[in-house]
């Protein structure tokens, strides 16, 4: 490349931040180097507690308090900002740097217009009339593509889709034209098509404007789409950096080489898994209407599921493919009869009349961290379902630990509390207490969302090794194409409490026929620069 | 550390769990305050008093002296037996309301905050329970039956009840849409146990807290009934029926007021105390629900 070396708009020179006393390790953030340039996104990517959050809040003067005054310098256009005032960091935040964070929901003032809340910025830097703040807000909002902009100023977060209001806290961020942006997890919460659109956008402000993105994730296929540089990080250190194409096409580190191969591919893994088993269940037009309103307001009605069919086998893993608000929630709810479908059936074929609807079907949760009562062992959580089913305590407890061991985790810890394990281990867990229940069909809901790309991986290849052990049937939802392609033999497509398609992994990756589908599989990260077998 | 290297191994966790509340003053404070008054009431008759009870027309508002260190009062009682013996009536009232209130309001509270058919309804008849005035309640019944300890309990316990639910009721309505819940449910757990097991648990630190706000107010107001006479019965020593009789004698014998004023402050300051430590150390979030 002939680019004339451009001087960095952020550096970061060996900077060291210390972890407050009780941590597993000495620092969050352990004497790192990196520079932004004008021009340049510069990813930085890393699993949960590698300290790219930590990076970002202390460049913006945003530290917890917890944190002691971080050591070695940031310097902005050439100036040490660690040595700045309060004022002057004031002043550097909007007009020189921008920042995005990961939820858009919490980061805006629910009970103020977005207008209102762009306009704050301008009315805490400039002084300017009523009315040219106005045309710059209008200005700014027409620049990230909100509809409407007129009208839109008037609104309030809540009524907003989750991608308009990250485009409202981008359009706040960069009203005051900062030289860089500090994006933090901008597109985590958003769905998969929202994600395309804002990342396109982030790219195309940043090269309108030549300024510095500085962009932090832990999704590969994110930083495929959008990094000029990359820089991994773990735990607190820096672990390698380079240029994009660098980095993830030939990475040196071992760390960096796992991270990588950790991203499910899309390359369906069980095109050749031929199904033999009986048909475990199967759902006949199932729908969810709810109301609202009622005496005093107006009623409302929400049609959450129009009419859903569904059937699976024994040994056999069924993915239900959606985005938020699609219905699949929803539809494993009313599988389960954690709520009452308002039309359709639900049957069960099973050979054992005599076992309980709640013994042959058992649920793994999204959230490991709040689907675990803190308060309980996880043993006591594990032999729960048994003793409820007439079990005794010691023959249910000798088999959690059975359990214990089957998914990978030590028999003893039986008597610890779930804050004692990490996010993957607690998904163990719920996956041994849906086991203990000796169930005919497992419904997943996001079981790995939440997890690290390592994790995932790990936990996928255990639910595949139970399923073939236990000739499970599996219902697994998840809004990842990519991790659909690793566990599913079939997928249903639901978009809006409808099934869309129906068919083979294979098939419908090879040929989607609604556009909605389309539209899905062309919004994953990355996937450009991956080949999808036909 | 040489004393606990004694201490046998159960009792090191208790003391570690207890550490961060006896770290906090106020806590200690209130806590010592209680303890002196609980322990009073239950060895009255070791405290160097006699019979509160018993009259003596001789001995009618006598000064303070070796016999009567605070003087007798209109009948000859010693008015130290009768303070002393008065905390008796104001800690039974006072944990008994307590107790009460904050055991029909889990279980009315549980259920409000569970079934969503029960909710509109209880909480309807809670809000009418909320609009009754204490005092007026309290006349009303001990006028319909008669005086005594018992009826005052539930004079002071209905009008509380209200307060327990809210709170139970708002504990539950978050932790119900807990996916530990949901998980719970899938497994097969009875409603009951879900109840009890899951979701009781997480509203221990709230109402520890509110029991003790109801237990300080419950002592006040029994005074403040027995001062209007219609409280405890006369015979029975309480701080309130104390101030009462001592009232019309405040110029000759201001001591007739002030020692039960003094133990009823002492007390209810110990209270409040213990419950504001107890609120900051278990959850400082919980003080916004009150």
């Amino acid at each position: 490349m002939l680019m004339k070396p451009q001087p960095p708009i952020i550096e970061l020179r060996d900077l060291a931040i210390a972890l407050p006393g009780g941590g597993d390790r000495g620092f969050a953030v352990d004497h790192i180097s990196l520079s932004v340039a004008a021009g340049e996104i510069v990813c930085v990517v890393g699993e949960s507690g590698s300290g790219k959050s930590v990076t970002a809040q202390s460049i913006m003067g945003l530290l917890p308090k917890v944190f002691p005054k971080p050591d070695g310098s940031i310097l902005f256009e050439g100036k040490d900002i660690t040595r700045a005032t309060p004022s002057e960091m004031r002043s550097l935040r909007g007009r020189g740097i921008g920042m995005i964070f990961q939820e858009p929901m919490t980061a805006l003032n629910p009970v103020q217009s977005v207008g209102k809340q762009i306009d704050e910025v301008l009315r805490t830097h400039l002084t300017l009339s009523r009315s040219e703040r106005l045309a710059r807000v209008i200005e700014a909002m027409t620049e990230v593509r909100l509809p409407d902009p007129e009208s839109m100023y008037h609104a309030f977060p809540h009524q907003l889709s989750g991608g308009q209001r990250q485009r409202v806290l981008i359009a706040g961020a960069l009203i005051l034209k900062p030289r860089l942006l500090i994006a933090d997890e901008p597109t985590t919460a958003l769905d998969v098509t929202t994600q395309a659109q804002i990342l396109t956008q982030i790219r195309d402000l940043q090269r309108s404007r030549d300024m510095g993105v500085l962009f932090i994730t832990h999704d590969i296929g994110v930083v495929r789409e959008i990094a000029d540089r990359v820089v991994v990080m773990k735990g607190g250190k820096l672990v390698e950096h380079g240029s994009a194409t660098q980095v993830l096409d030939n990475p040196q580190t071992d760390y960096t080489r796992m991270l990588i191969s950790s991203v499910p591919t899309l390359e369906p893994k069980r095109s050749k898994h031929v199904v033999t088993g009986d048909v475990a269940l199967s759902a006949e037009r199932l729908q969810k209407t709810y109301q609202s309103g009622g005496l005093f307001r107006d009623r409302r009605t929400v049609h959450a599921l129009k009419g859903a069919s569904l059937s699976v086998r024994r040994g056999e893993t069924l993915g239900i493919i959606g985005e938020s608000g699609s219905g699949k929630s929803t539809l494993a709810r009313c599988i389960t009869d954690l709520i009452e479908p308002s039309s359709g059936t639900v049957s069960m074929v099973s050979t054992d009349r005599n076992r309980a609807f709640r013994q042959r079907i058992q649920m793994v949760f999204q959230d490991p961290f709040r689907s675990l009562n803190p308060r309980r062992t996880v043993g006591q959580s594990i032999i729960e379902g048994p003793t409820n089913f007439g079990a005794g305590k010691g023959e249910a407890l000798a088999r959690a630990r059975e359990l214990m061991q089957l998914v990978g985790l030590e028999p003893n810890a039986i008597d610890r509390f779930p804050h004692q394990f990490s996010g993957g281990q607690r998904q163990r867990v719920s996956i041994a207490r849906a086991l203990a229940m000796e169930p005919d069909v497992l419904v997943a809901d996001e079981a790995v969302s939440a997890l690290d790309v390592s994790v995932q991986a790990q936990v996928l290849r255990l639910i595949d090794d139970i399923q073939k052990r236990f000739n499970l049937a599996i219902l697994f939802i998840t809004h990842d194409l990519r991790v659909a392609a690793q566990i599913c033999d079939r997928l249903i497509v639901m978009h809006r409490g409808e099934v869309v398609e129906e068919g083979t992994v294979a098939s419908i990756f090879a040929n989607p026929g609604h556009p909605y589908t389309r539209e899905l599989l062309a919004s994953i990260p990355g996937r450009t620069l991956q080949a999808v077998p036909a | 550390m040489g004393t606990l290297a004694n201490a046998s191994p159960a009792s090191v966790p208790m003391f570690r769990r207890l550490r961060p509340f006896l770290g906090n003053p106020a806590i200690l404070i209130g806590g010592i305050l209680v303890l002196t008054i609980i322990l009073a009431a239950i060895w009255a008759p070791l405290l160097g008093t006699i019979d509160p009870t018993r009259i003596a027309p001789g001995m009618r508002l006598k000064p303070p002296s070796q016999i009567a260190w605070f003087g007798t009062d209109l009948f000859g009682r010693d008015v130290y037996s009768r303070a002393v013996y008065g905390a008796r009536s104001s800690i039974l009232i006072g944990l008994s309301v307590a107790g009460c209130a904050l055991t029909a309001g889990v279980m009315v509270g549980l259920v409000t905050g569970y079934f969503r058919w029960a909710d509109a309804i209880i909480m309807r008849v809670m809000d009418g329970l909320m609009a009754i005035p204490t005092f007026l309640l309290a006349i009303a019944l001990v006028s319909l039956t008669r005086a005594s300890i018992a009826t005052v309990i539930v004079a002071l316990t209905i009008p509380e009840i209200p307060r327990v639910v809210r709170l139970v009721r708002s504990v539950v309505l978050t932790v119900r849409e807990e996916p530990f819940v949901e998980a719970a449910i899938s497994v097969g757990t009875s409603t009951p146990k879900i109840l009890l097991r899951h979701i009781l648990p997480s509203t221990q630190a709230p109402l520890m807290v509110l029991g003790t706000y109801i237990c300080a107010s419950a002592i006040l107001i029994e005074a403040g009934l027995s001062f209007l006479g219609t409280g405890l019965p006369p015979e029975i020593p309480s701080w309130g029926n104390m101030i009462s009789e001592g009232r019309t004698f405040f110029q000759v014998a201001p001591r007739l007021v002030f020692l039960p004023s003094f133990f009823l402050a002492l007390t209810v300051l110990g209270i409040n105390l213990l419950g504001d430590g107890l609120r900051d150390t278990l959850d400082p979030r919980i003080a916004k629900r009150m």
